[in-house]
């Protein structure tokens, strides 16, 4: 049923649909709307049987998950920035212990300095960490996501995280098609786990691993991933077939068969991207998008193989390495065939900094002319930061960063990008 | 596609008003995308929402930089917040006063704009009168529907019941209503003078 709705309330509906069993959560913006859509579910009786668990922090939202999962529950849970770092422990030990956990993550940047808008940082600082990491390009493959994420999670015994771009998209209203109950019991079986804490047949979960198996252990996780890689195009597909539209899947190529020029981006800006590839496409210029869709496991041969025939690749990325550059761009160079100095990278949209196609086209423009460097902070204002560099050149106590920053900027208020 | 910006203060409902407009659109099967300037939710405080419609899927995620129309739901701002940035030549302005583009110093901003383009509506005491409460988002979502054409008044109406419970929506729709004939009547005196 197609609706025009926030993005928040299309991923609960479709969370509801998964029918979980457990949802446990802790406020933090903007992953908000999400989880207080699913309690009102819970309190009006539709969502039966399931628990609405309130608990005091992250690091308890993912211990609770922990523990419903490992009882048998279906289990979900929603976080962003801070909140995903304050429960990272509870994060690695999900995926270690190989619980079905699936988790939305609202992208949003990391302090200090405290921003709630959006960038990925937050969920990239957890891309080793074990879980499978899914990055929605629009609302309708957020929702849709969520649903291939339980399916996902459970047949691999995985947690799967649903990343989502803060605000971007959890607070953007748009039309997106509900799928109905029974598209969705379909699609997902019910929850068949591969362990499970049961009096009747107890075990113990969790056990301490010597050198004698850790490796194993940790190889193990590694080899499931690699299925993932398998699994996820082919449940692409079979969700295609039920639901009657694409999402998810490995890679979205867009206009790439002949493009010199490849821009490789994550989540919603690629929206952006491709209609800046078509207006340079419209004036003669062969330039094409991939999409990642999968984060982790990384999909190297199909990113070698849709950026085969690229002369120059840009990875733009809303996160950074800091004191190396893109993190995104170095998983793109293991995977790019040719010379390694065709790897472009492009940080942008750090904290929530409007991309515009405008900026946009300059940078690809930029890389078309083969002008384009090979690490580039699109929309820095270089006359700032020069001015704290002055005052740290000029005086010992020059002060907070950002604080004197702010003062140099004066009064942003009046700022509509 | 046609991109509306709206410019207000946090507790104004800015912020519903986009969502009301992407509603309205979404009813006359047209693809639209409504979104905040986010992070600015204290009362009071400037607050900007987008919405664009389209006749085809909206891919675009930057912020409205050049608006085809724009919805100023507090006449205070005008000289605080850039309100009028890159909004196109022939653009749309609508503005949340009981006084005129001449009273509020604009006139000679606006000397280049079709008159029929431009329009004030008193949006804020006909939600008094109508809501009971200095809310003027679905007013001014009915004077919109008057100036620019770009959606109808049913279907501003549809969106608003779909939001709010009967009682609020029905006193809404009343307000959308009043403002749909004052900025009508407006329009139709310059097209006489």
């Amino acid at each position: 049923m197609l609706k025009q709705i926030e993005g928040s309330a299309a991923v609960a509906e479709a969370v509801g649909l998964c029918r979980p069993e457990v949802i446990c959560a802790y406020p933090i913006s903007p992953q908000t709307h999400i989880v207080e859509a699913l309690g009102r579910m819970v309190s009006a009786g539709k969502l039966s049987p399931c628990e609405f668990i309130n608990v005091e922090s992250e690091f308890a939202a993912m211990s609770v998950a922990i523990g419903a999962s490992a009882a048998g529950a279906r289990a979900y849970t929603a976080t962003a920035s801070q909140g995903l770092l304050f429960m990272a422990e509870a994060v690695y030990n999900a995926a270690g212990l190989g619980l079905p956990i699936v988790m939305t993550v609202a992208n949003r940047a990391i302090g200090a300095p405290i921003n709630i808008w959006n960038d990925h940082t937050d969920a990239l600082s957890q891309r080793d960490c074990g879980w499978i990491q899914l990055f929605a390009e629009d609302n309708q493959e957020a929702l849709d996501l969520h649903i291939q994420a339980f399916r996902l999670a459970e047949e691999l015994s995985l947690p799967v995280m649903v990343c989502m771009d803060g605000f971007i998209l959890t607070h953007a209203y748009e039309r997106v098609d509900i799928p109905t109950q029974a598209q969705v019991d379909a699609f997902l079986p019910p929850y068949e786990p591969r362990q499970v804490l049961d009096p009747a047949d107890p075990v113990s979960i969790g056990a301490m691993v010597g050198p004698e198996a850790f490796m194993e252990v940790r190889y193990l996780a590694h080899a499931k991933q690699r299925q993932a890689l398998e699994l996820i195009p082919a449940w692409a597909d079979e969700f295609r077939r039920i639901f009657g539209r694409q999402s998810g899947g490995l890679t979205h190529a867009y206009r790439t068969s002949d493009a010199d020029v490849v821009v490789v981006a994550l989540g919603s800006v690629l929206g952006t991207i491709k209609d800046t590839v078509d207006e340079m496409r419209a004036g003669g210029m062969k330039i094409g998008a991939l999409g990642i869709t999968c984060f982790r496991p990384w999909p190297l041969a199909a990113v070698r193989e849709a950026l085969a025939g690229a002369k120059c690749v840009v990875v733009l990325e809303k996160s950074i390495a800091i004191g190396m550059g893109g993190i995104v761009a170095n998983n793109v160079s293991a995977s790019y065939a040719g010379r390694p100095d065709s790897v472009h990278t492009v940080i942008a949209g750090l904290g929530g900094r409007a991309i515009t196609k405008k900026s946009l086209h300059r940078v690809f423009s930029q890389a078309m002319e083969g002008m384009l460097g090979p690490l580039t902070f699109m929309d820095l204002d270089h006359a700032l930061v020069e001015r704290v560099l002055a005052r740290e050149r000029e005086q010992r106590r020059s002060g907070p960063i950002a604080e004197g920053i702010l003062r140099d900027l004066g009064v942003v208020g009046a700022k509509i990008g | 596609m046609f991109q509306v910006r709206i410019h207000g203060r946090g507790g104004q409902g800015v912020v519903t008003a986009a969502e009301l407009l992407s509603v309205a659109a979404f009813r006359e099967d047209r693809h639209a995308q409504a979104f905040p300037s986010f992070g600015s939710e204290r009362t009071g405080a400037p607050v900007v929402a987008f919405c664009r419609i389209d006749d085809r899927p909206i891919r675009l995620r930057e912020p409205i930089l050049a608006p085809d129309a724009l919805i100023i739901q507090d006449p205070t701002l005008l000289h605080q917040v850039d309100v009028f940035g890159g909004l196109v030549p022939d653009g749309y302005i609508l503005i949340n006063t009981s006084r005129t583009f001449e009273d509020l110093g604009l006139g000679d901003f606006v000397r280049d704009f079709s008159a029929a383009q431009l329009c004030t509506v008193p949006a804020t005491e006909i939600a008094m009168k109508h809501v009971g409460r200095p809310l003027p988002n679905a007013a001014l979502l009915g004077g919109f529907a008057a100036l620019t054409g770009r959606t109808s008044l049913e279907s501003v109406n549809s969106a608003i019941r779909e939001k709010f419970p009967a009682k609020v929506a029905e006193a809404n729709v009343l307000a959308a209503a009043a403002a749909f004939e004052y900025v009508a009547r407006e329009k139709a005196e310059v097209a006489h003078a």
